[in-house]
Order: C-alpha cells, then sequence, then structure tokens
C-alpha cells in the first residue's frame, strides 16, 4: 500500500508546479479514492485499456495522475460522456468520476439515465457533502442545518429541501447491477471502499452492467477542520443520513438481445432495389409533362401519398421533381396538403403559389385553394357537385365523387387512387402504365394492390365517360 | 440510382456513406425523421443510435463518441440546439469533430415549427461560451442535405471541430430525388482520440487551461484553424450573375424561391442575378464582393428579421446598397412579393 501504483503517472507533468504531489488538499477524500481506483485498475490489468472520464469539481484534473485514457466532461455530463465512450469501445474500462454538485445536482437527469439503460460503466461518486471546489456553496447533499456559502443560516429544509439519497434513488431502477455506498471516515471503512471499487470494475469488466459506488469523503479545508475532526464529522454526521451498506447485487441485470440484424450499406439505403418495385424509365422525355400540382383534404385521406405518387411517376420518366407537404398545426387540425412540382429542369420554388393543377379532397380545400389555380388550370373535386353558389373562377372543374366510387370498391381509403386515374384520363400528363406501378408500389399491404388497382382504373373510367358525355 | 427521399432522411443517408458509427439525439420537430432515419439505419450496419435524455444528455455522447475517434452526430431545431450550446463549444476547445443538424423553426421560445432562418446568428456567430466558430453548411435541396451532410463529417475532421448543417423546415420536410452511390468512406485514423488502448493510452481530451498563456495558446491555435478555414472552405453558388444589375443573395429554400424570382425577373427583362451561400461560416465575402462589383442593388431575402444581412453588409462593405426582405413565423416570401420588390410597378405583369 506504500508504494505508487504505476497506474499513476511517476511525474505529474501534467501539473505546472510541485509535480511530485497532488493538488488536493491534507485530509482530502480525493487522493485516497483515487489510490484505491489505481490498485484496483492496476490488479484488474486494465491500465491500457482503461478510459477515466473526469468531472467538474475538485477532481476536474484527475487526469494529472492517472496513467490511463483520460477525457474531461462537462460539468455534470460524465456519465452521458462514458455512455457513448463504452459504446464506442465496447471492450474499455470505462470510470466516470463525479462530485455531489456535478452528479446530484447539474447532472441528475445524466446519471439517472445512465443507470436506467444498464451502460456497462462504473461511476464513483464522490459525497462531502459541500462544493470543494467553487468554495464551500451547499451541495444537494448538504446536511440539514449545515452551514455553508449559499445557505449562511444552515440548510433550511423550508428553502432547500433535504439531502437527496443517490444510491437509493438509483436502486429504484430496474437496470443497475451494484449499488453500495462506503465512506473513507477509518482504515477498516477504507479497505470496505477498496473492495467495492474493485468489485464494480469486476462486474464491468464481465460486461453485466451499470456499476455505482458512493464514497462518503471528507472535506478539512471548506468543512474548516483538521483532517481527524474531518473524519469523525464523516462518521458522526454523515453517516447516519447516507447509511453504509450494499443497496443492489444483481447479475446479469439486462439479458443482451443480439440487437437488430446486419445487412449490408447499399441494402439499407435502398441502392440495391431492382425491378420488384421499380420500372425503369421510358427514356421518352415527353412521357410526362411538366405539371405543378396541389393536393389537399382531410388528414387520414391520403393526400400526401397522392403527391408523393405523381412526384415519383414523375422521377421514373427522368423528370425534375420535388413533393413538399404542409406539416405542423394545420395537420395536426385535420388538414393536409402539399405541392408536387415536375419539370423538365432544375426546379426553383418548390413552393407553388397559382398550380396548374388543384386537388380538392374536401370543401374546404376547394374554398381555401380554388381560387389560386393558375387561369386555365384544372381542379378536380372530391364530390358529385360543386358547393351552392361557389365560382371556381377562371380554371376548369371536373367533379370526381372518388370516396364515393371508392367506397363502392370496398375501401374509402382508395379514393385517393381513383383521383389518380380521373387525373391521368383527364390530363393525360403522365402515362396509365407507370401511374399503375407506382401505385402498386407505394401500397405497402399486397392485399390492397387488386382493389387500388380498380380504383385507379375506376377513376379513369369516370373522367373517360365524363368527356365523352361531353 | 436516384431515389424519392425525405431531406432529413438524405441527411442520415449522406452520414451513413460519411462512415458515421452514432447518432444520439432527442426528438424534435422539424427534424424527428433524422432521429428515426437514424434509429432504423445505423443499427443494421453496426452503428449506434441511442435516444438521449435530453439535447443537453445527446450532445455529450456526441463528445463522448467523439473522444473515442468515432464520427458522430445529432440532430435538433431551435430549442433543442440552444440546449447544445454549451456541448458545442466543449467540443471546439476539446478539438472534437462532430456534425450537429439544425433544421431551423420559427422562435424565439417555442415559437412555432415552421420553417425560419432565425437560428443563423446562434451557429455562425456563436451561442456558445468562448472563441470558437462552427463550420456551417446550408443545404438547398435534398440532395445537398445528403452531399452536404458527408461533406460536413470531412471538414469536421478536418479541422477537429464541429461542423453545423443548417437548414430549415421545408428543406427537411421535402422530397426530391436523391442520387447516391454506395461507396462509404473510410475516415482517416484519429491518433489522438481516446480509444481504450495501449496506443491511445496516453491521451487527454479536455478543454480546460487553467494558465492564462496556456489557454492564449490554445485560443489562438483554434484561430489559426479558423483562418485557414476561411481561406479555404468557403463556398457558395452564382446563379445568372454574368451581367445582372441586381443580386438577390438567399440560402436554404429561400434560394429556391429566389431561383425561381430570377427566372421570372429575366423574362420581364430585368437583370437580376442569384448569390447563394453554400457555407454560411466560412461566409464567402470575396466571392459576394464578386458578383456584386457590377450590381448597383443587392437584395437580401432570409426567414429572419435580418441576420445574414449583416455579414452581406460587412462583406460589400458600403460599395452597394442592401436591402433586407425578412419574412418570420413560417411565412416564406413568395416569387410575386419578390418581384414586386425587384422590378418597377406592373413590370412583372407583363
Amino acid at each position: 500500500m506504500l508504494s505508487k501504483s504505476d497506474v499513476f503517472y511517476d511525474r505529474y507533468e501534467r501539473k505546472a508546479e510541485l509535480q511530485h504531489q497532488t493538488h488536493y488538499c491534507p485530509g482530502c477524500g480525493h487522493g485516497i479514492a483515487h489510490k484505491l481506483l489505481a490498485e484496483a485498475i492496476h490488479d484488474l490489468g486494465a491500465k491500457d485499456s482503461t478510459i477515466f472520464v473526469s468531472p467538474v469539481g475538485c477532481s476536474v484534473f484527475a487526469y494529472y495522475y492517472f496513467d490511463v485514457g483520460n477525457v474531461q466532461a462537462a460539468h455534470g455530463r460524465t456519465p452521458a460522456v462514458a455512455t457513448a465512450l463504452k459504446r464506442s469501445c465496447p471492450g474499455s474500462l470505462v470510470i466516470g468520476y463525479q462530485g455531489d454538485g456535478d452528479l446530484a445536482a447539474i447532472g441528475t437527469a445524466e446519471i439517472l439515465h445512465a443507470a436506467n439503460r444498464g451502460e456497462a460503466i462504473s461511476i464513483f461518486f464522490v459525497n462531502n457533502a459541500i462544493y470543494g471546489m467553487t468554495g464551500g456553496q451547499m451541495a444537494p447533499t448538504t446536511l440539514v442545518g449545515q452551514t455553508s456559502t449559499t445557505t449562511p443560516w444552515g440548510r433550511r429544509p423550508a428553502n432547500e429541501g433535504y439531502p437527496i439519497h443517490v444510491a437509493e434513488l438509483l436502486a429504484t431502477l430496474e437496470a443497475p447491477a451494484y449499488i453500495e455506498r462506503v465512506s473513507l471516515h477509518d482504515g477498516k471503512n477504507i479497505m470496505k471502499a477498496r473492495k467495492a471499487i474493485r468489485k464494480a470494475l469486476d462486474i464491468q469488466r464481465a460486461g453485466a452492467g451499470f456499476t455505482f459506488v458512493e464514497i462518503l469523503s471528507p472535506c478539512p479545508t471548506i468543512w474548516k477542520m483538521t483532517p481527524v475532526e474531518a473524519q469523525r464529522w464523516v462518521e458522526e454526521k454523515l453517516l447516519p443520513v447516507f447509511p453504509l451498506g450494499i443497496l443492489r447485487d444483481r447479475r446479469p441485470a439486462i439479458a443482451a438481445d443480439g440487437g437488430p440484424p446486419r445487412k449490408p450499406m447499399a441494402e439499407v439505403l435502398g441502392l440495391t432495389r431492382d425491378a420488384a418495385g421499380a420500372i425503369p424509365a421510358s427514356g421518352a422525355g415527353a412521357a410526362v409533362q411538366p405539371v405543378t400540382v396541389k393536393v389537399a383534404g382531410f388528414g387520414g385521406q391520403g393526400v400526401l401519398l397522392l403527391g408523393q405518387m405523381l412526384a415519383e411517376i414523375g422521377l421514373r420518366e427522368g423528370m425534375e421533381v420535388s413533393w413538399l407537404p404542409s406539416y405542423g398545426p394545420e395537420m395536426r387540425s385535420g388538414s393536409a396538403h402539399c405541392h408536387v412540382c415536375i419539370a423538365g429542369e432544375r426546379i426553383g420554388s418548390p413552393l407553388i403559389s397559382n398550380p396548374d393543377v388543384l386537388i380538392a379532397m374536401n370543401e374546404l380545400s376547394l374554398r381555401k385553394f380554388a381560387p389560386h389555380v393558375r387561369a386555365g388550370g384544372l381542379i378536380l373535386y372530391n364530390q358529385d357537385a360543386l358547393p351552392a353558389g361557389f365560382d371556381a373562377a377562371a380554371a376548369r372543374v371536373v367533379c370526381v365523387p372518388a370516396s364515393r366510387i371508392a367506397d363502392d370498391l370496398g375501401a374509402a381509403r382508395a379514393a385517393n387512387a381513383v383521383l389518380l386515374g380521373a387525373l391521368q384520363a383527364e390530363t393525360a400528363t403522365f402515362g396509365a402504365e407507370v401511374a399503375l406501378s407506382v401505385l402498386v408500389a407505394a401500397i405497402r399491404n399486397p392485399s390492397l394492390h387488386e382493389l387500388n388497382r380498380k380504383a385507379f382504373q375506376a377513376g379513369r373510367s369516370f373522367a373517360a365517360e365524363r368527356t365523352a358525355a361531353a | 440510382m436516384r431515389q424519392l427521399t425525405k431531406g432529413n432522411v438524405a441527411v442520415v443517408k449522406g452520414a451513413l456513406l460519411a462512415g458515421c458509427g452514432a447518432y444520439y439525439g432527442y426528438p424534435i420537430t422539424p427534424a424527428s425523421e433524422i432521429a428515426e432515419a437514424a434509429a432504423l439505419y445505423l443499427p443494421q450496419v453496426g452503428g449506434v443510435f441511442l435516444q438521449a435524455e435530453s439535447e443537453v444528455a445527446a450532445i455529450n455522447m456526441v463528445y463522448g463518441a467523439a473522444s473515442a475517434g468515432v464520427r458522430a452526430m445529432t440532430a435538433s431545431s431551435g430549442p433543442g440546439v440552444s440546449l447544445m450550446q454549451e456541448g458545442m463549444s466543449y467540443l471546439a476547445g476539446a478539438e472534437l469533430p462532430c456534425v450537429v443538424v439544425d433544421v431551423v423553426r420559427g422562435g424565439p421560445g417555442l415559437g412555432n415549427i415552421a420553417p425560419e432562418q432565425s437560428d443563423y446568428f446562434a451557429l455562425v456567430k456563436g451561442g456558445g461560451h468562448g472563441c470558437y466558430r462552427n463550420l456551417v453548411l446550408a443545404p438547398a435541396s435534398a440532395q445537398e442535405m445528403a452531399d452536404l451532410t458527408r461533406l460536413a463529417f470531412d471538414l469536421a475532421d478536418r479541422y477537429r471541430n464541429p461542423a453545423v448543417v443548417l437548414t430549415d423546415g421545408f428543406i427537411g420536410q421535402m422530397m426530391e430525388p436523391v442520387d447516391l452511390d454506395a461507396t462509404v468512406a473510410v475516415p482517416e485514423a484519429k491518433p489522438w482520440a481516446v480509444a481504450g488502448t495501449a496506443e491511445t493510452r496516453k491521451n487527454l481530451i479536455s478543454s480546460i487551461f487553467l494558465e492564462p498563456d496556456l489557454l492564449e495558446a490554445h485560443v489562438r491555435k483554434l484561430e489559426a484553424k479558423y483562418l485557414e478555414a476561411e481561406r479555404l472552405e468557403a463556398r457558395h453558388e452564382v446563379y445568372r450573375g454574368e451581367d445582372a444589375d441586381t443580386l438577390v443573395v438567399g440560402y436554404g429554400i429561400v434560394s429556391r424561391v429566389l431561383r425561381s424570382a430570377v427566372e421570372q425577373a429575366r423574362k420581364a427583362g430585368a437583370a437580376v442575378g442569384l448569390f447563394r451561400p453554400i457555407s454560411l461560416w466560412p461566409f464567402p465575402k470575396e466571392a459576394l464582393v464578386a458578383a456584386a462589383s457590377r450590381c448597383r442593388r443587392v437584395l437580401v431575402v432570409e426567414l429572419s428579421t435580418g441576420q445574414m444581412v449583416e455579414d452581406v453588409r460587412l462583406a460589400l462593405n458600403g460599395t452597394v446598397p442592401v436591402e433586407l426582405l425578412g419574412r418570420v413565423g413560417g411565412n416564406v416570401p413568395s416569387v410575386e412579393e419578390i418581384l414586386d420588390r425587384l422590378l418597377p410597378v406592373g413590370a412583372a405583369a407583363r
């Protein structure tokens, strides 16, 4: 115990001066905790594989001493940083070392959630009931009645609440493997702390889950005591509030599940998709005419999907396309619309003020957007007739009772397929074959393919008969 | 193969092709599809996806992954990005690369979820504490969401600094054809990382320098990197600028509307050109000065009450009058609204 562990640097060269001693005050618990940790890392043979995450607080400079990989974290964020280090380097031994302000005040969320996820890291929580580095302000673990620079009349529950029991709090969670509270106030307890620290690292090394050791530690300087008085204060004042012992010892805490299946990158990105869903571009160039379309209606009518299908048709025919949805409050209130541009060249604005075509799937949309349709443009309206007294301005209106037609076929949700068919027949801006192919590819459930094909053809027939009758 | 792809999804596809190995994030509209796509794709190629407890935790997880040498990213929108600013300062201070995507929504405060460009100051000028810069790229299409995300990873590594993809709700939510090559980048080795190995044991990731002279030297070292980036990394695009007497300036979704406005204005006989910054930091100052050199008028259009316009004015330094057309709240100026500012009364109707 007298020789320095080889996990410590011989000389603390990262320190500006006094490179043979630590920056900790005489009688401070950090020195002891560091020594116990260094010995445990040594005994595990883990010097090369250890990553030590130091906090903000007196131990911010832990990297002066530990000859291991070192990462310094923002105040309170050590468990988050350690989480990602461990997930990036699963074979490493990741040690988080935090004080009571860092862990139990500003970092409450991070420690709670790292513990709750059962991250295979070890967190050592040095609790001395005070803010040391910043000069003696109240900590979340400061005792009732304890004075500090920010509780000059002593901690008053009526104003500051009660000390937080972190070990007990974490022990309410399912995931942690091991939680123990130890103390550094005498030799016997230091040996217990030594054992707890080793156990935590052993469990991590075995990959068995989240481990947490709370270490009650003296702070003679800020407490304004001699080291001996400070040890006594730990025993007499801290221990009754923060009882020692094991609060959790359960392994393996979380069963491994193997994770999602692995796939080649090209497959994941959908870059290998072949004839199954895609048909080759016709190459004719003129198979699709440039057009701008606004589709509008209620959410659930397939408004956005109809727009996407139009864009996909243009894409497959080698055109430039864009699809822009309305989103947000409008969608949440039940309305949806989208803009589709199909163009022969690079598309500027994907927002359309005056579309060539409006597909209005309800009356609200008709009234809202019909006045903006380009003069000479087309409006497809999802009803048998226009609302009484409605003037369609300069555009041509075709009423297609798509919802009723789809309903007759057995699924009102196929109204968008009816309208796709009607638009195809009415404008011939794109071919029926490509539209049908895109429609089928867009419907995930194969049992609905036939119904949607019928709906598309019904829309075409309706428009064709209407034209013939006119 | 060109695929109809949502901008937010294209971000993740670009990231995967950049060799991104980890995504740590927190959902927020209109950026959530980025987290959703990362959750779907990353684990299938051996990467890490984790939904963090907050944006604060997310950016610090990115810090941890970057410390280990992994290409890591996160994405959010205004309120979440505000929470990440402390962490981004730490990443810059500790010289860690990462990519942060901001799909900007309306602010301040909770604002709304409609598109704005009002996080320009926060990400281009700073936001976190201390003297640092983010490298900021501004995509204007779904294709660029993929391509510039990929580039952001390269820049982040090259400068060991956060790189930001600053976009808006429109570019994030829209679908356009995206053409990708399935070749995955192999990032260069990072000998400075802390990876739990014997070779990296002596390494230290930290942003604390207590001695004034040491901190000054460190900040000067960062400054030197930023000066080099200003020299090498400014990117822009000019459209019909060759004979323009009026220059419109805008980025992201606005540049798309401006492109249409330029076409319309040209049809009406007005010599209007478009200058689109692709990198917002470094700002393409010299290119803007060159593009504006023959112009008698510059109109900046942005979805804010005037943020980028300050950089345009600084670059042009009083040589040309600079006007601003700013809209907020999710309103985007229409082509007609822009033409009203560009053309004499009645000219657009011709």
